[in-house]
């Protein structure tokens, strides 16, 4: 501890300052999510459901802002605070905007399935709340002790909103196998955190980074490394820290498990992006090898897992095993162009996933099962819903002009294109395309379920509300636009990856 | 605004537009559907009108258009003909329509039906249509995931399901080998661009290297073989014709199929020639397993569906010898073969599809003596099988002699074979084929089965005979055109490693790549 001391003497006014004004998104998060906490106090029970549009609508106007009031020379410069621990780059913009989207989304689906939830909907809302602010903290995080904490905030509100149907066995065991796996997970991140911080005396990535080239000889600053990045490899739920997915996945109610999906998959890609490239780029160039296997036996994992399954968030949970591995691709070529291509996956992804599992959330409301025979005749009784079900699942499985396809075909061209520099990336590539194919048994096996099962039981019609109806055009809307015009958003990633290294 | 993308948005514009139209609307779906197809059918016939084939030595493409699609990447949507492609844009388009006049067998679901339909031909007329890598992968997957969607919606028989899943494995490994083939031909070639005439000037300066050009060629040959049924990764396809609704099959196996061939021909042997010229002794002896091997497989089979599947794998056979033999005359007899297998593969399954629509089953030993009954359609099956064997006067004979005459020079043993393989075994099969359908005695339960009944039913068998007709007797329509286009690409896989121009060494430091 003692060697820390100096070094922080050592920084800068300009560097110590606070700069509380960077941080004005989160500001705006944090008071919205508590002031919906004061007015959950007093509103009356049946009105409590609606609080959810009110703060769908504060974070749009929040993403909206994003976008109007950022005052950026350019998103090479980055701009930090809190003594550096907080970065404000092109990187941190993009997924700060991306996951005030997701949260957009994910809010309008909880009020649809504020119904299920026996009590305490305003907490849910305002828990959503509290892990968009940990995503929007991770995407900034320049320091060790950031990632921690925001990872932490995004972990334990997820805890609660895992078991959050309180009556629902399988809701409170999904809760406890997050919480058991995750706390292991975070001991095993801090232990690396420790092993870092010993030997470098900094937790500041951009100290790190030039202390690097020293470090990288030493063993147990290596074991460290390792360690933070088994951490964030159960955020992503990479292999070999998949375990709680499919389980967690199934369990947690549908919104829940839609916002564990896209927005702290990506928060983990945020932050090991951080790590691998800010902190330690010269580290991270040695372990090609162990990013290719990882990557490699992700994607067979949850491709392979997924054909047997029948629980259609269960697939879905494997599935997300899957695209994790697709997206390690691009952190695995090591390039301008497969970083970019995560970000413009994960565009991709976020659109995908939500359209999907808003569909899940809405049919079945009702059934407990979520077998996908209860997709039978899906086309009958909605075919907005049919149609957005069919198309998520088309786009996963990455068949044009859906944003998956344009997405996997730029995670592919940048993989290939290192195939040069090492041999294991064109069998990477082939495993990813082993993948896809396989991809397509299960992904078909959904769209034969909604549009051509004989045992169709159900066919009552499903009631849309305006809101959901808006965003699940919007969600159609994104995939299609991603994929047919990749041109905008393609730009913006390759902008937004100039801060790494 | 180009000829040609009106043609390729026709249908697409219309699929668009019955996603509009509610499902019971059946008259207007079906008006939709045969309008979009046939504007765009006679949109292709005044563009091979207009087509002017000494154009093409001076200004390249013809009916041209290109927009930035992401520059960041170098992709753009860039369509165009010359004389290979132009004659499979309009086999492709009359096939789209007659395919379309033939969906009145559908009668359930029909709105999906017709949507999946006019992508599916939008999406084969845009990659026929593409000069651009991108687009061109991207429209060929446009129209093979209706393919799988279609075989498994309206599909027949017991093993529907079974051949969906086949089909759709298969195609898709086969897509996405082709695919990173692709990729590694733009990351390997440094031009930093899809546009394919920009790629090719750009290799004909510098060569992509000996080894890049050995490892690409293999996923292109084997991916687009996939995608054409090359023998030994032909499975699919007979049993994916056998189940699939007729216009699925027409379509398909007549028109989305070449697309692999007219991606060897436009792409792996211009840009990869010396991998080429190694590579097609192996293709040589690859296409005798089509010709003589699927040929006899086609002569035991009891559905007469899937002996035309396999018939079809069989013909693609010439073509595959036609490019084998990397002359002018072989790849010229090639495009022939293509475009002629179009029309007659669209033209069989179309009768097939009749048949199994009036009496349910296409079980061989079932049927017999429907020629009385069926007066139009059983002399058009039996045109069809004069034209599958290779009957002067219909257009497969032009081509088939071609190729022939093309092979010779180099593959003289193979020739021999293929010889014997395509004439007497596919005459063996097609003739046993139409003695078993519709000679000898007609069984009394198919007393009941009618003709065509009026002159719509039969038009799209006229407007294919037709064809076959026209190019069989002039197939100098075709040759005039396809000849120059086909002189550039032999040029290029002759013209070797060896000729880089002075220029290389400005367009190797000015190819860098944008992404690095």
């Amino acid at each position: 501890m003692c060697h820390h001391v100096p070094q922080m003497l050592r920084s800068t006014d300009a560097e110590k300052q606070m700069n509380i004004g960077l941080l004005i998104h989160e500001w705006l998060v944090a008071a919205l999510g508590l002031g919906l906490l004061l007015v959950d106090l007093w509103l009356p029970s049946s009105a409590k459901r609606n609080l959810g549009y009110a703060a769908a609508i504060g974070v749009g106007a929040i993403l909206l802002y994003s976008f109007v009031a950022v005052r950026f020379p350019s998103s090479e410069v980055t701009q930090y605070a809190f003594g550096k621990m907080y970065a404000l780059d092109g990187l941190a913009l993009f997924f700060k905007r991306f996951f005030l989207l997701a949260a957009l989304i994910v809010l309008l689906m909880s009020v649809e399935f504020a119904d299920r939830i026996a009590a305490g909907i305003g907490e849910f809302y305002a828990l959503i709340l509290f892990a968009l602010l940990g995503m929007m903290f991770a995407a900034s995080a320049n320091d060790f002790a950031l990632l921690f904490v925001s990872l932490e905030l995004i972990t334990i509100t997820f805890y609660v909103l895992t078991s959050f149907h309180r009556s629902h066995r399988a809701s409170l065991e999904a809760g406890v196998k997050y919480l058991i796996i995750g706390a292991l997970s975070t001991a095993f991140m801090v232990y690396g955190i420790a092993l870092v911080y010993g030997f470098s005396h900094t937790l500041n990535f951009t100290e790190l980074a030039s202390l690097t080239t020293k470090l990288g000889s030493h063993k147990i600053f290596l074991f460290g490394l390792v360690f933070v990045l088994a951490g964030l490899g159960f955020k992503i739920a990479a292999f070999p820290f998949q375990i709680w997915a499919p389980d967690v996945y199934q369990g947690a109610p549908s919104p829940t498990t839609a916002f564990l999906a896209i927005g702290s998959k990506a928060a983990g890609f945020v932050l090991l992006l951080r790590v691998l490239f800010i902190a330690v780029p010269g580290i991270t160039a040695q372990w090609v090898n162990l990013l290719i296997i990882m990557s490699g036996i992700t994607i067979l994992y949850g491709n392979l897992c997924a054909i047997p399954q029948r629980n259609v968030k269960r697939l879905l949970g494997y599935s997300s095993i899957a695209h994790a591995g697709y997206m390690l691709l691009g952190v695995a070529a090591m390039s301008t162009a497969g970083r970019s291509a995560v970000l413009y996956y994960l565009s991709g992804y976020l659109f995908t996933v939500l359209g999907a599992f808003t569909v899940i959330c809405l049919v079945m409301r009702q059934v407990d099962g979520e077998d996908i025979s209860a997709l039978a005749g899906l086309n009958r009784r909605s075919p907005l819903l049919a149609a957005t079900m069919t198309l998520s699942v088309v786009s996963l499985a990455g068949i044009p002009p859906l944003a998956g396809f344009f997405g996997k075909f730029l995670l592919l061209k940048a993989v290939i294109e290192q195939g040069a520099t090492h041999p294991g990336y064109y069998c990477l590539a082939f495993t990813a395309l082993a993948g896809v194919v396989i991809s397509l048994y299960y992904y078909f096996g959904i769209v034969r379920a909604i549009y051509w099962s004989n045992d169709v039981t159900d066919l009552s019609p499903i009631p849309l509300s305006k809101p959901i109806r808006l965003s699940i055009y919007g969600c159609i809307a994104g995939m299609f636009f991603l994929g047919v015009f990749p041109g905008p958003v393609l730009n913006l990633a390759i902008e937004a990856v100039k801060v790494l290294r | 605004m180009s000829l040609l993308t009106f043609i390729i948005c026709c249908p697409l514009a219309a699929a668009i537009l019955l996603a509009f139209v509610p499902g019971n609307y059946r008259v207007v779906m079906r008006g939709v559907a045969l309008l979009a197809t046939l504007l765009s059918a006679l949109l292709a016939i005044i563009m091979f009108m207009l087509f002017n084939s000494a154009d093409i030595a001076t200004s390249g493409y013809r009916f041209d258009q290109q927009i930035p699609w992401v520059s960041a990447l170098g992709i753009s949507y860039h369509v165009g003909v010359d004389g290979i492609n132009v004659g499979l844009v309009l086999m492709g388009a009359i096939v789209a329509f007659a395919a379309a006049c033939i969906s009145w067998e559908i009668k359930e679901r029909e709105k999906e039906f017709y949507i999946l339909l006019l992508v599916m031909a939008g999406g084969i007329l845009g990659a026929f249509a593409s000069l651009d890598l991108f687009f061109f992968y991207f429209f060929h997957e446009l129209a093979l995931v209706p393919t799988f969607i279609m075989i498994g919606v309206w599909g027949r028989g017991e093993q529907k399901n079974y051949a969906t899943f086949q089909v759709a494995i298969y195609l898709s490994i086969g897509a996405l080998l082709a695919l990173i083939g692709l990729i590694a031909l733009y990351l390997q070639s440094g031009a930093a661009t899809f546009d394919i005439p920009q790629l090719t000037e750009h290799i004909r300066r510098n060569p992509i290297s000996a080894s890049g050009q050995h490892f690409i060629f293999p996923l292109l040959l084997f991916g687009f073989g996939i995608l054409v049924s090359l023998w030994p990764f032909h499975t699919w396809a007979p049993l994916g014709y056998g189940s699939a609704p007729t216009a699925t099959a027409m379509l398909h196996a007549g028109v989305l199929k070449k697309f692999g061939l007219y991606g060897l021909i436009r792409i792996a042997l211009p840009l990869l020639p010396d991998a080429a010229q190694s590579w097609m002794q192996i293709l040589a002896w690859l296409c005798l397993g089509n010709l003589v091997y699927c040929g006899w497989v086609a002569m035991r089979q009891k559905d007469f569906n899937r002996l035309i599947g396999y018939s079809s794998v069989a013909h693609m056979g010439f073509i595959f010898l036609g490019i084998a033999s990397l002359n002018l005359i072989g790849v010229t007899g090639a495009v022939l073969v293509m475009i002629a297998h179009g029309f007659l593969a669209a033209l069989t399954f179309g009768l097939g599809g009749y048949i199994y629509q009036q009496t349910g089953t296409l079980q061989m030993d079932q049927l017999g003596g429907l020629l009385r009954r069926l007066p139009f359609i059983g002399a058009a099956l039996m045109m069809a099988a004069f034209a599958g064997c290779g009957l002067p006067g219909f257009a497969n004979f032009a081509g088939e002699v071609t190729v022939f005459f093309g092979a010779w020079k180099v593959f003289p043993l193979v020739t021999i074979l293929a010889c014997w393989g395509a004439l007497i075994i596919g005459a063996v099969y097609a003739l046993r084929a139409m003695r078993n359908i519709l000679h000898g005695p007609l069984p009394e339960k198919w007393a009941r089965v009618a003709d065509a009944p009026h002159l719509w039913r039969k038009t799209p068998f006229i407007i294919l005979l037709a064809c076959l007709l026209l190019f069989g007797c002039f197939p100098g329509l075709l040759v005039e055109k396809i000849k120059p286009s086909a002189e550039q690409i032999i040029r290029m896989v002759h013209g070797g490693s060896g000729n880089s121009l002075p220029g290389s060494v400005i367009a190797q430091t000015a190819g860098g790549g944008v992404l690095q």
